[in-house]
């Protein structure tokens, strides 16, 4: 028998009372060398920062493995790697910060390899369900150039997916609407 | 192994899945639309372009397990997480996740958060003047057995007040979430109770535009779970998407 699922709905406004946790913001141990921030803002149609939004985030370790128990290709032998941050604030200013290593490549579909990238979830109040969209890197040029999704995503709105390398890390702004619009995906 | 163009050496792993590899794709509706007229706030919060499609990738298939790094000893039980006893309706909230071809979930997370009996969030932007109870703070978690069971023991949320539009009330509700196996997996939904006065005017509830599926968010009240002088019980099951293919992979 085939069920129907669950339907999705909003976050809310208060979900700060249940979802944060003290190190959602790291997906790898403190301390772990090579560590980044991964930085941004998230603004909403009006070019507004939202403040309160939960960004949750999933990737392989550098060598593309994953921090599953269910070992998609074993699992990272990254001590502390969680692969998965959570950022929320009660108190948000429309930024969000998470600290993790910078993914390596991965397996695509038929034998394809992907580029480097991160995938992100955004809820929020007013958002009846998340969205979703992937973080890769401007300075991985040659890997971007043939990876699989990447190619989906119309040319002129690829930069929209690409984080630029900032002091410490990479800064990735997400935008819901308005001529530089997030590529958002459905899963 | 791959040697890109400038030398650099990169180990490339090929997945061994032991679960799905893929999971169902929705049909329209099976999900409140992001734009929706009757909830104000989505105006500026969804995607005005359309959806590209993500194949499942084995960043799609695979997912965070976080239980035993989150729990605490007292996560399932709101109503022992303060000295004293929170005020309101004792409740036992329980159910299986399952997917949907009927598969427990088992060992996933389950995270809930509510408002108090008096509706009222333990939330610094919740100005609503109805009361705070020092003992209840409205946050549990909970990972569910091998039958994908979980179970919390709370107090009943009452309905609060909102400012959507002029008289604007949300039922009472417990927001849950899931992680699931897979990031595919995930879920963020709330639980409604049987027969609340409320529903017909709420656009958060009726944003999921299929009374059946509006059926699915609704728990039902269980004489059986009732502990018997202490607290009655509502039961809710959660589906979240299976495995499956999708015959026609552009979906949209
Ligand atoms: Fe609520």
């Amino acid at each position: 028998m085939i069920f129907e699922t669950t339907p999705s709905q909003t976050v809310g406004p208060y979900f700060a009372i249940g979802l944060p946790f003290d190190v959602g913001p790291f997906a790898v141990a403190e301390g772990t060398p090579g560590a980044i921030h991964i930085t941004g803002t998230v603004y909403d149609g009006a070019g507004v920062p939202i403040p309160d939004f939960l960004l949750e985030t999933w990737q392989a370790d550098p060598e593309g493995r994953f921090a599953d128990i269910h070992g998609q290709g074993g699992p990272s032998q990254l001590d502390g790697f969680r692969g998965f941050a959570r950022y929320g604030l009660e108190d948000g200013d429309g930024n969000y910060d998470i600290v993790t290593v910078k993914p390596g490549l991965v397996p695509g579909l038929a034998g394809a390899i992907q580029a480097p990238h991160i995938d992100v979830s955004v809820f929020a109040r007013g958002m009846l369900h998340r969205t979703v969209t992937r973080i890769y890197f401007a300075d991985e040029t040659e890997a971007n150039a043939s990876d699989p999704v990447l190619a989906r995503v119309p040319v002129e709105r690829r930069p929209t997916l690409l984080a630029e390398a900032v002091a410490g890390g990479y800064r990735f702004d997400i935008r819901f609407q308005g001529p530089r619009e997030t590529v958002f995906f459905a899963v | 192994m791959t040697e890109t163009d400038s030398g650099e050496v990169r180990t490339i792993y090929t997945p061994i899945a032991d679960t799905a590899t893929s999971y169902v794709r929705e049909p329209e509706g099976a999900h409140p639309p992001m734009d929706y007229e009757g909830y104000k706030s989505t105006a500026l919060r969804h995607p005005k372009q359309p959806l590209v499609y993500l194949p499942q990738t084995v960043t799609e298939i695979t997912g965070p397990q976080l239980g035993p790094v989150l729990m605490g000893e007292n996560d399932h039980d709101l109503t022992v997480q303060h000295e004293g006893e929170p005020i309101g309706e004792r409740i036992v909230v329980s159910g299986q996740v399952f997917d949907t071809e009927g598969k427990p979930l088992r060992g996933t997370l389950v995270e809930i958060w509510q408002a108090n009996a008096a509706g009222r969030y333990k939330h610094r932007w919740d100005r609503w003047p109805a009361p705070l109870d020092p003992n209840f703070s409205g946050a549990g978690r909970c990972i569910t057995d091998d039958e994908g069971r979980y179970t919390f023991t709370t107090i009943k949320p009452g309905p609060y007040p909102w400012g959507n539009h002029y008289n604007a009330w949300r039922p009472a509700h417990i927001h849950f979430s899931l992680l699931g196996r897979a990031f595919t997996q995930r879920l963020v939904t709330q639980m409604y109770f049987p027969g609340d006065p409320f529903f017909a005017y709420d656009p958060i509830f009726n944003s999921v535009r299929d009374p059946k599926a509006r059926e699915r968010m609704v728990s039902s009240f269980s004489i059986h779970g009732t502990v018997p002088n202490w607290a009655a019980a509502y039961e809710f099951d959660i589906y979240l998407r299976g495995p499956g293919t999708t015959p026609f992979e552009e979906a949209h």
